[in-house]
């Protein structure tokens, strides 16, 4: 619960303070937050197989998200950029569905 | 800290939902009680900072395309832009020349209108085909014994037009190149048409030329006084032929082809 009232009230202050992103930083926050949707299902995943760690899922937060950026701004160096960032949201994306896919069998067993 | 209380004590969980899911979801449950475990506050962190940032890029998405874009694609966008300027550019510069080709292209057109009415008024002058008016000299030929020949009249017309007279007429026929002026039993005859003194000559050209040309000893005057008539050369300032000729159709003349253009 502590969870939902976190992202309601990141979404509240990210509409409310309206802070400018860091032009350096533009191009790596949407990965990013691709990323951290990655961690944050593999986070209830982990929970529904009772196997959830808090430390873990720091870690696989945070590295995530720091990994995601890292390759795009890498990708950017090699002029690559626009390419690797098509693949590690289409990576980020495989990986969403299929934890989803194993909530969606502990919950409803189908 | 895992969570080892997955089999958490039989307790009816409000969110079950079937009878068959019933484990899941009251992990789930369990897990979204709230407690002031540290795993709780992380992940609550943790979603917050999520949140946060879905909140900025969602916001600054919808607000400027541009801004969140990548060097390279702004570059890649600058260049098609460019791109599509100069082709743009190059098409006004296509237009524009085609527009001026087809100005100087009417221009020209008028120009070869206006040259070619030119010449068709001067042809239709020259031909008898349009009236003509100027300055010029009108003769009259007094014959009452009806001596003075053909001859004499046709010697007149020749001296009229070596005097460059540009139009002449002779009583009401126009006198051109395919005139004629003959001796028939009837009298003299111009273009077929019976003529009968006095004869009221019309020429435009340079009066004084003319009238001079009329006048030499041995020429058209003198002529016609030997003839037995009198000729009057009056000079004027404007004279005014009307009479016109109707003109045929060439039957076997033919223009030659390589000075037609």
């Amino acid at each position: 619960m502590i969870a939902v009232i976190g992202l309601a009230l990141g979404v509240i202050a990210g509409l409310v303070f309206e802070p400018t992103i860091p032009t350096e930083l533009q191009p790596y926050l949407p990965i990013a937050v691709v990323a951290a949707l990655d961690a944050l299902f593999g986070g209830l995943r982990a929970v529904l197989d009772g196997i959830f760690d808090d430390r873990v899922f720091l870690v696989s937060f945070l590295s995530n998200v720091v990994v995601a950026a890292l390759i795009v701004f890498l990708g950017d160096q090699l002029g690559v950029g626009s390419q690797l960032s098509t693949g590690v949201v289409v990576v980020l994306g495989i990986r969403i569905f299929s934890n989803v896919a194993a909530i969606r069998r502990h919950l409803f067993k189908a | 800290m895992s969570t080892p209380d997955q089999d958490t004590p039989p307790q009816p969980a409000p969110e079950v939902a079937t009878r068959s899911a019933g484990d899941g979801w009251r992990t789930l449950a369990h897990a979204l009680r709230p407690r002031a475990t540290r795993a709780q506050v992380i992940t609550g962190l943790l979603c917050a900072l999520l949140g946060f940032a879905i909140a900025l890029q969602v916001r600054s998405t919808g607000e400027d395309s541009l801004s969140t874009m990548r060097q390279s694609e702004l570059v890649s966008l600058l260049d098609q832009t460019t791109r599509q300027a100069d082709q743009l550019a190059d098409q006004v510069a296509d237009l524009e020349r085609t527009r001026q080709d087809l100005r100087s292209g009417s221009t020209s057109r008028e120009a070869a209108l206006e040259s070619a009415t030119r010449s068709a008024v001067a042809q239709g002058i020259l031909s008898g085909r349009l009236p003509a008016q100027g300055p010029g000299v009108a003769i009259t030929v007094n014959d009452p014994s009806r001596s003075v020949s053909a001859l004499t009249l046709l010697n007149l017309l020749e001296e009229l037009r070596n005097a460059g007279a540009e139009a002449v007429q002779f009583n009401d026929q126009r006198l051109t190149a395919t005139s004629s002026i003959v001796a028939t039993d009837a009298g003299i005859a111009v273009n077929g048409v019976a003529q009968s003194p006095p004869y009221h000559w019309l020429a435009i050209g340079d009066p004084d030329t003319m009238a001079t040309a009329m006048a030499i000893p041995g020429g058209a005057v003198a002529k016609v006084q030997i003839d037995g008539g009198t000729a009057q050369v009056d000079t004027q300032d404007l004279v005014e032929i009307t009479a016109l000729r109707e003109l045929t159709t060439p039957q076997f003349a033919t223009p030659e082809p390589d000075s037609q253009g």
